[in-house]
């Protein structure tokens, strides 16, 4: 390890992750150390990584048991990789594996690692189920007493509504709202209408599914349990069936006017797990490894959603100016946009603030608009709304998708590609990473 | 691995019980783990022949006890009948009888061998006799206790006894790792092929696709062919990918998840295999599915995938590999999965009997095609085997269908991959079109 003067480049190398399910699907029953294993076993077999002793594993899951602490760790220990390979469990809702992407590649870039994963996972089939806080205290109390008598005494507080599991919470602890509830007001706020909801998902869906037939995924995927395209693929979706699904957020809300979030337009519950290979650029050629980008740079940003200052899932609307600005680049200047589809009007909300005159003066503080993008560019392999949205697993399949977008594009056109991705996430938080292409 | 009868009667009581009332005492069957050596001593070489000389010498070469009487012989581990010169039927009286009075003297796992030469439809007498052999030999298989098998080597007239493929059928069927194979006649067409004289690592050198590698007996050859020295590319279907990543970190292997029904896929076969640098020299099509019916209920949802994978393709496989002109090595071996139902036709599986009939029929076309290359093609034709496919089988379907054989249980893939690494290897480059049973003598068909 070598101290540089100016960071050197962490390259992405490619990815794996497995089919991502529906909740209660083909991985029910599955625990998130088994999926982050398979996805990891089949990265290592992609790339022949077996005995190699890798820099660090960056990892995590949203929805974790308490048993789980060394996830990444106990995961890693059980793929082909020398168990003397560090590991890191990290945390940031559903920006987790975007954000382990941008702490290994800073790790990488700063000399103090050579090679990495990158990944995440997350299983909405079994997620942590606790008690309820008062039993939670009256079993520690029992378990603290000496005396018999003493925990015969705790005991006996229990009541009947204290046995109730208490399930992971789906709002935000200080709003009580679901993130579905808070993105109605975000929709109702930007005027977004289902019809245009509904051509995204479309849009989704079909880019998916016609990245599957092309055999884009081949070296992206490995199937698993039976699975080999993402269970929530609708291949054969269309604007009648979706337009004929009933709104489920908003309905209830007195600021949405007119509903218009269907179960078609949002992602479901998902099972699943990814990762991503990364490495320097002396790793990669002893290895005879085939870089497809760089990372170039990322940013964060979070938003007052809690005093309706904001729409929770807004913040990447803030991230990617600043990202965009550090770099000198227009919002027009990217070849590509992956921006993670949480619900359609998320998308859709934060592209029309970036075209609002009013948004990018008084909120980004900026001279004009940021302008719109070219749709073409957005999403082009399918994303969340059609391939699921495992939340710790996101951010990994959104780089190794748009990473390998990046290369062949630039070998097709001998020109190097930039791409975004923006992922937001619970809490007011996002996360935003620029790649550029790498070609031989 | 055992199933639960068989463990039953190795118990003292079960095994009295079983005795008594006369039912099958299924013998343990040594594996290549259990006896590594190439050849069970002491071994008697019958026949007065040059050729019954020529293979005496052979098996001191290989470090054999080897004599040519049983004389007092208390334990017997290998008998070779050398009956190549064979004329009449009354010629093979002499050979044969004194092998009767050792039977008794067998060893457990005990070999015996017949070299011949296959009738050729132009001396009665020479031909009856010929013939004659493998009435015998197949009896013989049936009378085998103890685990030990009876099995054939037909050698075609004008190739010589010390031809490679000659040898290879003859380790081969001397060795524990024929275990499951008995009361089977193979044919030896020329001397193509070359010696090995490493026979520990006998794939050494030689990359190899299995395709529907993922578990099961696919598992089971990637691994043999990888203890023999091969490198793998193992090949099945996306859905099991993680399976076949799993299989491919144990073995150092290349994975490649495709179905070999799509559109194209021979064509993405030889592409990833340009792309990573790959020749393949050893090829086993094993990529298999079963859709049972009888054909009163049978539909082209049933019928038509099992035709499509179990044979065209391998079809379009191989004929992408071989058009492809630069993916295979030299000397590439073939080897098929056929299967007992396609020799003798199983009620409910008119689909899978056709498709394995079929790819009976295509080795042998298929050597033909491949012998300008230096290459061969074969089958194995696999009988009952225990795998999780015939683990859900009906109970009593599934007990009777692994007892109607000469050794009275079921095989392991391990038999059936162990075959196939033997059909991989140069020695067995004489052999051609031949589908070898791996079955126990399973009592349907020839």
């Amino acid at each position: 390890m070598t101290q540089h003067d100016s960071p050197r480049d962490a390259l992405i190398l490619g990815g794996n992750r497995i089919p991502f399910a529906r909740s209660g699907g083909p991985y029910a029953g599955i625990s998130n150390q088994d999926l982050l294993t398979a996805a990891l076993d089949g990265l290592v077999a992609r790339f022949g990584l077996q005995g190699e002793k890798l820099g660090e594993i960056a990892g995590g899951a949203v929805l974790k048991l308490a048993g789980d602490l060394n996830l990444t760790r106990e995961s890693a220990l059980g793929t082909p990789l020398d168990p003397r390979t560090p590991t890191i469990d990290m945390s940031k809702a559903c920006a987790t594996s975007l954000e382990t992407v941008i702490h290994v590649s800073n790790r990488i870039r700063l000399g103090q690692i050579d090679s990495g994963i990158a990944c995440g996972v997350d299983s909405a089939s079994d997620s942590p189920i606790e008690v309820t806080p008062r039993l939670r205290r009256i079993l520690h109390r029992a378990f603290a007493a000496k005396t018999t008598g003493q925990r015969l005494k705790a005991f006996s507080a229990i009541r009947p509504a204290d046995l109730a599991p208490v399930p992971p919470r789906n709002g935000e602890p200080r709003t009580g709202l679901s993130m579905g509830e808070h993105q109605a007001l975000t929709t109702a706020e930007w005027g977004v209408t289902r019809q245009e909801q509904d051509e995204l998902a479309l849009a989704s869906h079909q880019n998916l599914a016609a990245a599957f037939d092309a055999g884009f995924f081949d070296d992206l995927v490995t199937g698993y349990r039976g699975l080999s395209r993402d269970q929530n693929l609708r291949a054969d979706s269309t604007l009648e069936k979706l337009g004929s699904l009933k709104p489920v957020f908003g309905v209830k809300s007195p600021q949405v006017a007119e509903p218009s979030m269907t179960a078609g337009n949002s992602t479901p519950l998902s099972d699943g797990a990814s990762s991503v290979l990364m490495g320097s650029a002396e790793w990669a050629a002893e290895r005879g490894l085939r870089p497809l980008a760089r990372v170039v740079d990322a940013r964060s940003a979070a938003v007052d959603y809690v005093h309706g200052d904001e729409g929770l899932l807004m913040a990447p609307a803030y991230a990617v100016p600043e990202l965009l600005d550090a770099n000198h680049l227009s919002l027009q200047d990217l070849d590509f946009y992956e921006i993670h589809e949480a619900f359609a009007s998320t998308v859709l909300s934060t592209l029309k603030a970036w075209e609002s005159e009013e948004f990018c003066r008084e909120r980004l503080g900026r001279d004009g608009v940021l302008g719109s993008i070219d749709r073409a560019k957005l999403n082009v392999a399918g994303s969340s709304l059609a391939a699921g949205h495992p939340f710790a697993a996101t951010g990994g399949r959104l780089v190794a998708t748009l990473a390998k977008l990046l290369h062949e594009r630039a070998e097709e056109t001998g020109r190097v590609q930039r791409g975004l991705i923006s992922v937001c996430a619970a809490a007011g938080q996002g996360t935003v990473v620029l790649l550029e292409s790498v070609s031989d | 691995m055992t199933d639960a009868y068989t463990r039953f009667t190795r118990s003292a009581p079960g095994g009295a019980l079983a005795k008594q009332l006369g039912l099958p005492r299924p013998s343990k069957l040594p594996r290549r783990a259990d006896r590594p050596e190439p050849v069970l001593g002491p071994v008697v070489v019958l026949g007065g022949s040059a050729g019954a000389d020529e293979i005496a010498r052979l098996l001191l070469h290989w470090g054999a006890d080897v004599r040519r009487r049983f004389d007092e012989l208390r334990k017997i581990g290998s008998v070779i009948v050398v009956a190549d010169e064979i004329n009449s039927p009354s010629d093979l009286g002499p050979l044969v009888l004194p092998l009767g009075s050792a039977m008794r003297s067998l060893a457990p796992g005990a070999r015996v061998i017949t070299l011949s030469r296959p009738a050729r439809g132009e001396d009665p007498a020479q031909d009856a006799a010929r013939g004659g052999v493998e009435g015998f030999l197949r009896s013989l298989a049936h009378e085998m206790r103890g685990g030990a098998t009876a099995n054939g080597v037909l050698v075609e007239d004008g190739v010589k006894l010390d031809a490679p493929g000659v040898i290879g059928a003859l380790r081969f069927f001397l060795s524990a790792r024929s275990a499951f194979v008995t009361g089977q006649l193979l044919t030896v067409s020329t001397d193509a092929g070359s010696r090995t004289e490493d026979d520990t690592l006998p794939l050494a050198g030689r990359t190899a696709l299995v395709t529907g590698a993922a578990r099961g007996i696919g598992a089971a050859i990637a691994r043999t062919l990888a203890a023999d020295g091969a490198k793998l590319v193992v090949l099945d279907v996306p859905g099991a990918g993680t399976e076949l990543a799993r299989l491919a970190n144990e073995l150092r292997a290349v994975p490649i998840q495709l179905d070999v029904t799509s559109a194209g896929a021979g064509e993405r076969l030889v592409g990833v295999l340009r792309e990573r640098g790959l020749t393949l020299d050893v090829i086993v099509l094993n990529a298999g599915i079963t859709r049972d019916k009888l054909l009163a209920n049978m539909t082209a949802d049933r019928w038509d995938p099992v035709l499509a994978v179990n044979i065209t393709s391998q079809i379009t496989l191989t004929e992408a590999l071989i058009e492809a002109g630069d993916v295979l090595g030299e000397r590439p071996r073939v080897v098929s999965l056929a299967s007992t139902s396609g020799i003798a036709g199983n009620r409910g599986q008119t689909n899978y009997a056709a498709s394995k009939a079929g790819v009976i029929a295509f080795v042998d076309a298929l050597a033909g095609r491949l012998e300008p290359l230096g290459g061969t093609a074969n089958a194995v034709a696999p009988g009952f085997i225990e795998t999780e496919m015939t683990a859900r089988m009906p109970a009593l379907t599934r007990e009777v269908a692994r007892r109607v054989n000469s050794l009275q249980q079921g095989g392991l893939p391990i038999d059936v991959a162990e075959t196939i690494s033997f059909l991989s290897s140069d020695e067995a480059g004489g052999i051609r079109g031949e589908t070898l049973r791996v079955c126990g003598q399973n009592m349907v068909g020839k």
